[in-house]
């Protein structure tokens, strides 16, 4: 027998390779976010086909536009109900939605926290590199107290979101955290947010060497250590205790999957739609 | 029937399969008989967070191939907007009805106005064409809901219906043809190899055929200027090409989307142009103002965007003037003005609404601006 | 592999061998890759790309496991390893404490 001969990146049937390179800088880890959003829907063996991808605006937004599948690069803040259309417009179609921290939370929090409480049937992978990348670097609702960005020069005076809790307070039935370094914990969890019905979120913690990296003087490898060093792995811990400080050390895991609720489509269908007795 | 009742009827009628919705004064009452009526022929309803929310969920159940629509009022119009270019942009075929109240800001919720006819046309960023249809009964709510969907599937658009809170309270007699009487068109399907299909090649009448979510073509769409492919290319080119595109959809099939309807019109020396609920003070002053011996007609605008303008200025070759008769300070007045080209004098009648203008109050412009033989 | 105790099945497991594809011309030079490697099998190459980068390089083939952590951490697709199979394997020797 002999070795594989494969040239072409086990992905790339998944990608529009005639747009790579993608837009990403160096050191950047949206691209690995992508990548295990990837992996999970070849390893959730979800029909693709009936599978779509929306995105918002930012850097993580691009995510769309490298899919070869069905996909959608909407407004700033939408992915969310765009994607609530699309489904119940076709309930059969599988929806990820894949954004950034600033995208999802910020100008979209709203639209975050009314799917989450319908449990509205999508999955929501939310990149967060702690700051507005696309736009070079300005605070973000996710920044660090105390951290640096072009908005915030002197540190950041505000407190970022504890996403997970955001998620899980307004209703969400799925919810996990990982950074990109802990990219098959991550594959696992995104697996498993595909195949989940209702709302599924996944926070993605990842490094912006350029513009987020550069103010706050952390090389990307370093950034990756922090992820590794300052992160404990506590599944089922309470949101409560997730907040987003790599002081007291940041907690990833796999916090609520409750396959007891009804998903959105579900209870529409059978509140709302004459029911054969 | 009310006239929003009879938009939701429409709807239905024209095949309507989703609804994001959001409760605002006039437009309210659309969102409940939807609500009440599309689960039970198979579509869905839907109350989002907000006029933003509302929007974007329309425009991704069209991507997944719904008839798709919503209705608001004036400030939830404004948050509309933002959503709206992006139907343009994406050629995402929905409709946007508009039951106007007096603005700006929140202003007067209970009554009607014609105040956002330059909104309608120009209220998302960016250069593009917009179709906006103007009904002025509930009757004609009815009939133009439905022809708002086939305009908006055919031309694969967004098409504003814009009434207003009198047409949209007031309840009049509508009469709803037999199903089989009503011709529904649906956009047109992408088609052949799936490797080959380009979601933005122009087909037909310069509509590119539309693929839908889970059809397998795979396609992508984006709010940024994008080539034939769908694919983002940031280039002054590009930027010619698409936009050249979704304007000449709309332009270069004028002859097809152009609606105007005429009254008195033949011998006319003054002609009232009017829309929506203005026509119906245009109509009544007529024929008033014929009795009073003035040749007056009206050319009452069923789509106001794209305008007529051909029309009015062949019109202005052979009448001795134009009054613009709608509910504002000078919206259409203004694309008459132009239109008119300084041939004969465009005046208006109009006022801030909140309440309907007075058939004497178009008179008194007449007789104050045009020195007219009597017969 | 190293073990600071040989498990008492070690003999019976068997150690996948995998063999790293670097798409030279996507790399944009992060070093993911070679930084956490578990088996350490990558180092920096002295060559450029053409976009200016220097890709990674396989330093130590025989280690290579096949645990595709360089394909997964890789932001830009461009690092694969496939498996070796077992003739192969066998031709290079199964040694665990290697």
């Amino acid at each position: 027998m002999k070795t594989s001969q494969a040239q072409s990146h086990p992905l790339d049937p998944l990608l529009r390779t005639d747009r790579i390179p993608h837009i990403w800088c160096p050191g950047c880890g949206i691209g690995t976010a992508f990548a295990t959003c990837l992996n999970a829907m070849k390893d959730s063996g979800i029909d693709l086909v009936q599978t779509a991808m929306v995105s918002g605006i930012g850097c993580s937004g691009r995510g769309a536009g490298y899919v070869k599948l069905d996909s959608y690069h909407t407004t700033h803040g939408r992915a969310i109900p765009f994607a609530t259309g699309l489904k119940l417009a076709n309930p059969k179609l599988n929806v990820v939605v894949f954004s950034g921290d600033g995208d999802l939370l910020a100008i979209g929090g709203n639209h975050f926290i009314h799917a989450a409480r319908r449990n509205m049937d999508i999955t929501v992978v939310c990149v967060n590199n702690f700051n507005y990348g696309m736009t070079g670097g300005q605070v973000a609702a996710t920044t660090p107290h105390l951290a640096k960005t072009t908005t915030t020069p002197v540190g950041n005076p505000e407190n970022p979101f504890n996403a997970p809790l955001l998620a899980y307070a307004s209703g969400a039935t799925y919810v996990a955290r990982w950074t990109i370094l802990h990219a098959r914990d991550l594959t696992e969890s995104i697996t498993e947010a595909l195949l989940h019905p209702g709302f599924s979120f996944v926070e993605v913690l990842s490094p912006c060497p350029v513009n987020y990296g550069r103010r706050n003087r952390i090389k990307p490898m370093d950034m990756l250590k922090i992820f590794r060093e300052k992160t404990i792995i506590r599944n089922d811990a309470r949101p409560t205790e997730l907040d987003l400080d790599f002081d007291k050390g940041i907690v990833l895991g796999k916090f609520v999957h409750d396959t007891d609720r009804p998903s959105c489509v579900e209870l529409y269908d059978k509140t709302c739609r004459p029911q054969e007795r | 029937m009310t006239g929003d009742e009879a938009c939701a009827e429409g709807a239905l009628a024209a095949g309507c399969t989703f609804f994001g919705g959001y409760p605002i004064t006039p437009a309210t009452e659309i969102a409940e008989r939807m609500a009440a009526r599309l689960p039970r022929v198979g579509g869905t309803f839907i109350q989002m967070e907000d006029e933003i929310a509302a929007m974007a969920a329309v425009v991704g159940a069209s991507c997944a191939g719904a008839r798709s629509m919503s209705a608001t009022s004036g400030p939830g119009f404004s948050l509309m907007m933002e959503n709206l270019g992006l139907a343009v942009v994406m050629e995402t075929p929905c409709v946007l009805v508009n039951v106007q109240r007096a603005g700006p800001s929140t202003g007067l919720p209970t009554m009607g106005a014609q105040g956002d006819m330059m909104q309608a046309r120009w209220g998302s960023h960016g250069h593009y064409e917009i179709i906006a249809l103007a009904p002025s009964s509930a009757q004609e709510v009815f009939y133009q809901t439905i022809l708002a969907f086939n305009l908006a599937e055919k031309y694969r658009t967004p098409v504003l219906v814009m009434t207003d809170e009198v047409v949209g309270h007031l309840s009049e007699r509508v009469v709803i043809p037999d199903a089989r009487e009503i011709q529904t068109v649906y956009r047109p399907r992408a088609k052949g190899r799936k490797d080959r299909y380009k979601p933005f090649e122009p087909g037909e009448r310069g509509v590119p055929p539309m693929a839908i979510a889970g059809e397998g073509f795979a396609v992508h769409m984006t709010g940024l200027t994008h080539d034939e492919r769908g694919y983002p290319v940031m280039s002054v080119e590009c930027q010619e090409q698409m936009v050249t595109h979704l304007v000449g959809k709309i332009r270069n099939n004028l002859d097809d989307i152009l609606m105007t309807e005429s009254y008195r019109l033949e011998d006319a020396e003054v002609v009232l142009v009017s829309y929506g609920v203005s026509a119906r003070t245009a109509l009544a002053t007529v024929d008033e103002a014929r009795e009073r011996g003035i040749k007056a007609g009206m050319l009452k605008l069923v789509t106001v965007w794209p305008f007529p303008e051909d029309e009015i200025r062949r019109l202005a070759q052979r009448v001795k003037g134009f009054v613009t008769v709608e509910l504002n300070l000078g919206q259409i007045h203004l694309e008459v003005q132009r239109a008119a080209g300084g041939r004969v004098p465009a005046v208006l009648a109009g006022h801030c609404g909140g309440t309907l203008i007075s058939p004497d109050q178009v008179l008194d412009a007449i007789e104050q601006h045009f020195s007219l033989s009597r017969a | 592999m190293n073990f600071w105790r040989v498990p008492l099945d070690a003999h019976e497991v068997d150690v996948p061998r995998g063999e790293v594809h670097i798409l030279e011309e996507r790399c944009k030079g992060c070093g993911y890759c070679i930084e956490f490697c578990p088996k350490h099998v990558l180092g920096v190459s002295k060559k450029f790309n053409a976009k200016g980068y220097h890709p990674p390089q396989v330093v130590k083939p025989e280690e290579c496991v096949n645990c595709h952590y360089c394909e997964v951490i890789c932001p830009e697709f461009a690092i694969f390893s496939v498996p070796v199979e077992e003739e192969e394997q066998d031709a290079r020797g199964g040694d665990l404490s290697a």
